[in-house]
């Protein structure tokens, strides 16, 4: 027991050792080191870089696909009659709707309506595209506003329905700031101004919409029409794990409620639903690329740099011989050196890599691409790192192989 | 016995030319606390004889017992690693190591020591400075040192880990007359006041004069000297040449 503990005491004064031998190598020779760990360095900030960025890009392209499709697992639930032109009594189907809701425990749903409203603006009346929809329907299609916000569950009981128009919308009002709380005018059989809430991008140059509570809308619009194609569309936020099965239960359970005369549409819209594979692969692949051969390129250029100083440091390797090194040791502490210095860039890379990505100026940057900004991935500063020490290992490798070939007899008289 | 060599030979094998022998029968034995002197000219075998006795080298042929255990017993690493623990070297060059501080020198050799020795490396080799009389100077570079302030770096070093065995090797051939007597007389001291063998390798009879016993390398053959006493180093200088 006593013979282990001191071989175990041994093998750990040598690890230390070697660690302490290697760093004060680099202290001693510090801008030949960094010199040489420059091209390590940018290669492994660059590789890390890559895969925060790979992240921030997911976090952006899934946020943009769940504003169109809804956030996984959406299901969107139509009602109609057999020809297609009918849809149930309007209260009869939320009746129904709310029961299911109830009876899954689906906390967020909301009813959707496409239609079209006359605004009355300064410059003239203009169609605008509309969008009817509950107050659940932000946080499911991660809906936000340029400024301002959406309309709210408070905003129900208001007599003037609160909207959120498009920016070409607002700039024909005049762009007035919202905190006066502009209002305009929706047209209709009878009139009715409507107070801005909020301001969202337009898809279009002459593109107008407006967004508005469901009710609201019903008020302003009248009941819509399903021959023109304005089908009452309700959408329920589940579980992706339990999509499939509540799509078979919500299509089972209305067909039983409305009977065989109604046709009842189940459908998954979300983008989970449709894609297959990882949409950011070529993206990723290219510049993934191109910082492995960064990578490479610093690899070769430490390996050049680190075999030119085992030749230059051949006396001093034999010197150590004298003092009692092993061939184990020099070859480990060559290796070492090389791996300390490594690590020491990739770690460097690692945090020019996060200074990159989360200084403020970047920061405002990814907050106005993405809602959840994601956090910078451990994965990516753990992949610098192991990446790092393994250019490390394979650049010192042959340096040491050679400072272990030298006779320490020949190295002393060098 | 600390060290005995029997009928060692050292031959070298060259390509175009016939095999070169350095070493031809070397017989000797040194005992723990011993002071021996072997001089010889320049192409004797001096350096050859040394890295054998330093477990640098091997024999060609012939028997090499270190602490009563045969070379051929010895595996490389347990032989490197007796270096580093009982034997110190000494070079006519110093070979400090460059961009190290004086401190750093000495410290050196204790990072292949293990246990106390290599925990405590740094105050031992500052107390070994200042036994050679560089106490203050543990912070400077070789380029800052003077060649006899090298070679006491150079001793220090050779003795932080405590060896049985030091071998010195044309130590005071960089350095002046002056510069290489009181380096000499500090080793000599340090030598025996650690009690450890002390094996000098030289030219220079004034040298080889303060050892106790006397040899000389001639083509290979080593054959002790009938030396006078260290006090007569005139006359015993003229028997060693």
């Amino acid at each position: 027991m006593r013979a282990l503990g001191s071989s175990f005491g041994g093998m750990f004064t040598g690890l230390v050792g070697a660690i302490v031998e290697a760093w004060a190598e680099l202290r001693v020779h510090r801008t030949r080191v960094l010199l040489s760990l420059i091209g390590v360095a940018v290669a492994v900030a660059a590789i890390t870089g890559v895969v925060a960025i790979g992240g921030v890009l997911e976090q952006s392209q899934t946020e943009s696909s769940e504003r169109y499709g809804g956030r996984p697992a959406l299901l969107s639930v139509n009602v109609v009659d057999s020809t297609g032109t009918g849809t149930p009594n309007a209260t009869t189907l939320e009746a129904a709707e709310a029961r299911l809701a109830n009876r899954y425990g689906i906390r967020y749903t909301s009813r959707v309506l496409q239609g079209q409203l006359s605004l009355s603006t300064p410059q003239g009346i203009i169609q605008s595209q509309a969008l009817a929809v509950d107050p659940d329907y932000a946080t499911m299609h991660r809906l936000r506003t340029a400024s301002g916000r959406m309309p709210g569950a408070a905003d129900e009981t208001h007599l003037a329905p609160s909207v959120v128009i498009d920016d070409n919308t607002w700039k024909l009002l005049g762009s007035p700031p919202l905190a006066g709380h502009p209002t305009v005018t929706l047209e209709g059989e009878r009139p009715v101004t409507a107070v801005v809430v909020g301001l969202q991008r337009a898809d279009c140059d002459q593109c107008y919409s407006v967004t508005m509570l469901y009710d609201q809308y019903l008020r302003v619009a009248g009941t819509p029409s399903v021959d023109q194609g304005y089908v009452p569309t309700w959408e329920a936020w589940v579980p992706p794990k339990n999509a499939g099965a509540l799509s078979k239960r919500f299509s089972a359970d209305l067909s039983a409620e409305f009977g065989s005369g109604w046709n009842v549409q189940v459908q998954r819209n979300d983008y989970q639903a449709t894609q297959f594979g990882d949409p950011l692969l070529p993206l990723k692949l290219a510049v993934g690329g191109i910082a492995g051969l960064v990578l490479l390129l610093g690899a070769l250029g430490l390996l050049n740099i680190s075999l030119v100083t085992v030749r230059y440091r051949i006396r001093e390797i034999g010197i150590r011989r004298s003092f009692g090194a092993t061939a184990g040791r020099v070859f480990f502490s060559v290796m070492m050196e090389s791996i300390v210095a490594t690590v020491a860039a990739g770690f460097i890379g690692v945090v020019l890599a996060i200074v990159a990505l989360k200084n403020p100026l970047s920061a405002a940057l990814v907050s106005r691409a993405v809602q959840d900004v994601p956090p910078f991935p451990v994965s990516a500063a753990i992949l610098g790192l192991v990446v790092s020490t393994a250019v490390g290992a394979l650049a010192g490798l042959l340096p040491a192989l050679v400072a272990v070939r030298v006779k320490p007899i020949d190295a002393i008289r060098y | 016995m600390l060290l005995a060599l029997e009928g060692v030979t050292r031959t070298v094998y060259l390509p175009d030319a016939a095999p070169l022998n350095i070493l031809r029968g070397v017989d000797i034995e040194v005992e723990v606390g011993d002071h021996v002197s072997i001089v010889g000219r320049s192409g004797s075998g001096k350096s050859t004889l040394l890295n054998i006795l330093g477990l640098l080298d091997e024999p060609t042929s012939g028997r090499l017992v270190f602490d009563d255990i045969p070379l051929e017993r010895m595996r490389s690493a347990e032989r490197d690693r007796r270096r580093g623990r009982d034997v110190g070297f000494i070079f006519q060059q110093f070979n400090l190591l460059p961009g190290r501080t004086a401190l750093d020198n000495v410290m050196a050799p204790l990072l292949y020591a293990s246990g106390r020795a290599f925990w405590r490396r740094r105050a031992l080799a500052a107390e070994m400075l200042e036994r050679v009389g560089l106490g203050e100077r543990l912070d400077a570079l070789p380029s800052q040192l003077s060649g006899g302030e090298q070679q006491r770096v150079a001793i220090a070093r050779a003795l932080v880990r405590g060896p049985r065995l030091i071998l010195a090797d044309e130590p005071t051939g960089a350095l002046d007359v002056e510069t290489g007597a009181s380096v000499m007389a500090l080793l000599d001291q340090v030598a025996e006041t650690s009690g450890a063998a002390l094996i000098t390798i030289t030219h220079d009879v004034n040298v080889a004069a303060l050892a106790r016993r006397h040899m000389r390398l001639d083509a290979g053959v080593l054959r002790p000297v009938d030396a006078a006493a260290p006090t007569e180093s005139a006359s015993a200088g003229s028997a060693l040449v």
